[in-house]
């Protein structure tokens, strides 16, 4: 994320992950390698205990973004047309 | 089945190797003639080296099986001189649109800029590239196939493997220097061998329905999760040659794959996905599942695996021929130089230091494709329809969706046989990646680049103005030419003219500088398989014989 990211208080969903200092040789891979250690966090448990996983791990991404601006706009994203 | 295809039949011939009571020796034997044991066999060829090819059928494959082909194994084939009739034949290639509940949710272009040889993707039956590698082999005097050659046993005797061959007329031994083992994901060589293959088995079942239809679908690799004729489950589409298109459903794992099999519970998944209205007639079909797995270590002793008997994919992602073709390309060079007594035995370990490398790169890449396809939990499934969910208006969650990551050439930034950047470059062309291909202009007209590469190392030096080279650079290069290593430097000039002393092309439209951030003075020394194994800014004829020795495990 870009400093004027930071401060326009504007939700990125353009493509982001990425290996902080490394090369990107394979443009696919930092976001393959979220994916699988999203499941694998999810190893051996049971449906209640996946929820309170995701539960504690949004909190956690939230107070890392920290701006309410992001994170109204991503609550919304997330809950269209559900 | 088989309307648009006859096979070839390759005659059992008796050799002259076999009378009863002596074993005759050859420097290299292959055993499989399918893609891989065919491109190591043409590959020793092309090189100058006797290579034996022995198999246990007498055609081509059955049933189409491998149909997509990248870019990077049709850039190997054109070295072996068999790719233009597949380009010509195949269906070329290059977008995939992945689709959720009947809507385009994302896409990708393999190769969206313009300046190489090859095209990114061809789709061609496995038994047309058989044939025409078959073809091939037949007009190099040094590559010898033997049809219904079954190998029986396989003995290490010291320096030497004595193989054990079943024929129509009989048992008869051989002896080889080198056995290379392409027998296939079911290799029987491994079994004899008692070494084993491990990894991951999917609980899923697929069918795969060959059906010739004349549709006027665009050549794209289309992708269905979730799709209305096929709920909770996911096909593919995609075009082959002769009106042929291949129609792949995930089934699960309860279904039973002698009944999915049958025409009459074909027919209708067909037409549920082609509708109705659709005439076609069905050629071929297959209901497979899928192993991840490779085998811990390629050589073991002086036998050396490769393709699908060293490790096995799951279809997603074409990563199983098409890694395969990397192998080979990656090991006849070394094997040449061993045998001609120019490099040690390490040369070889670092064959399976570089493709152990990538196979776990590829059985990564195939692993995580199998999981985003058929989502192993309930939280799993979840995330995936969430990803699918969120791409239909999300550009982040359009590259998260993984329908396959389509096979890429394996970049060994991590090998011994590399040097490592002294100077900056600003190029994804890392030591350890394949050299980029561009259009050039070189003593015979237009051309490119990778078909500079014969098989020796090649110091591609950049210059500005041909004209402009020294007396002291050229002593320079010349004496870099007579290196023990086959060594041939080529210059690679924007403008001027190049003395007739050394071999140069012209970089005419200037893609090889960019490409490579090849600057005024910058050198790549490129191994015989095209991969960088170091670059400079300038010449340094020390650190160039250097990098060759640590290319070649002379140090």
């Amino acid at each position: 994320m870009t400093a004027s990211d930071k401060t326009s208080g504007k939700l990125n969903t353009e493509a982001n992950f990425h290996h902080a200092g490394e090369p990107v040789t394979r443009p696919y891979r930092a976001g393959d390698d979220l994916y699988e250690a999203l499941i694998d966090s999810h190893q051996g448990l049971s449906d209640e205990q996946s929820q309170m996983l995701n539960a504690r791990l949004i909190l956690l991404l939230a107070n890392h973004i920290g701006d309410l601006a992001v994170l109204r706009q991503a609550l919304a994203a997330a809950r269209e047309s559900i | 089945m088989f309307n648009t295809y006859q096979p070839p039949v390759y005659d059992y011939q008796r050799s002259v190797d076999q009378q009863a009571g002596q074993i005759a020796h050859h420097p290299l034997i292959i055993v499989g003639a399918g893609p891989i044991g065919l491109a190591a066999g043409l590959d020793a060829g092309v090189q100058g080296m006797p290579a034996l090819i022995l198999d246990d059928n007498n055609t081509v494959s059955v049933g189409s099986r491998a149909v997509c082909y990248s870019k990077r194994a049709l850039e190997v084939l054109d070295r072996l001189g068999c790719a233009g009739r597949m380009v010509e034949k195949g269906v070329c290639w290059k977008v995939g649109k992945m689709f959720f509940q009947d809507q385009l949710v994302s896409s990708f272009d393999l190769l969206p800029e313009a300046g190489y040889s090859q095209p990114a993707f061809i789709n061609l039956q496995q038994y047309y590239l058989e044939e025409y590698m078959v073809d091939r082999a037949g007009e190099l005097d040094q590559v010898e196939i033997r049809w219904q050659n079954r190998v029986s046993a396989v003995e290490q005797q010291g320096e030497q493997v004595v193989v054990s061959i079943e024929t129509p007329d009989g048992p008869y031994q051989l002896s080889t220097d080198w056995l290379i083992v392409a027998d296939g994901a079911n290799s029987s060589v491994r079994s004899m061998m008692g070494l084993s293959m491990d990894g991951r088995v999917f609980r899923d079942r697929f069918l795969i329905a060959d059906i010739i239809m004349k549709a006027d679908f665009p050549s794209e690799r289309w992708f269905s999760f979730d799709p209305s004729y096929h709920p909770g489950q996911s096909t593919l589409l995609h075009s082959q040659p002769d009106n042929v298109w291949r129609l792949d459903f995930q089934l699960g794992w309860d279904k039973d794959p002698e009944e999915e099999k049958k025409p009459e519970n074909i027919i209708p998944r067909v037409k549920a996905m082609m509708g109705e209205a659709m005439e076609f007639e069905l050629e071929w079909a297959s209901v497979y599942t899928f192993m991840c797995r490779r085998m811990e270590r390629f050589r073991h002793g002086r036998v050396i695996f490769a393709g699908d008997a060293a490790h096995q994919v799951s279809p997603f992602g074409a990563r199983g021929a098409n890694s395969g073709f990397q192998d080979s390309d990656n090991l006849i060079w070394k094997l040449r130089l061993v045998m001609q007594g120019l490099a040690p035995q390490q040369l070889i370990d670092s064959y399976c230091e570089e493709r152990e490398f990538a196979a776990d790169e590829n059985l990564m890449n195939s692993t995580r494709a199998t999981d985003f396809i058929t989502p192993k939990s309930d939280v799993s499934l979840q995330f995936r329809n969430a990803t699918l969910a969120l791409a239909k208006q999300h550009d982040f969650a359009r590259k998260l969706v993984n329908s396959g990551r389509l096979s890429d050439p394996a970049i060994l930034s991590h090998s011994s046989l590399n040097t490592p950047d002294a100077d900056p470059f600003d190029s994804p062309m890392l030591p350890g990646a394949v050299m980029e291909d561009a259009p050039i202009e070189g003593p015979k007209g237009e051309g490119w680049a990778l078909q500079l590469v014969d098989h020796r190392f090649q110091l591609l030096c950049f210059c500005e103005d041909a004209t402009r080279i020294s007396a002291g650079e050229l002593q320079q290069l010349s004496e870099l030419a007579e290196s023990e290593i086959p060594l041939r430097p080529l210059l690679v000039y924007r403008r001027g003219t190049p003395p007739a002393a050394i071999a140069a092309v012209h970089d005419s439209e200037g893609l090889m500088a960019q490409r490579y951030d090849g600057r005024d003075g910058s050198c790549f020394l490129i191994r015989p398989d095209q991969h960088l194994a170091a670059r400079w800014r300038s010449l340094d004829c020390e650190a160039v014989r250097l990098a060759l020795n640590t290319a070649t495990c002379n140090l």
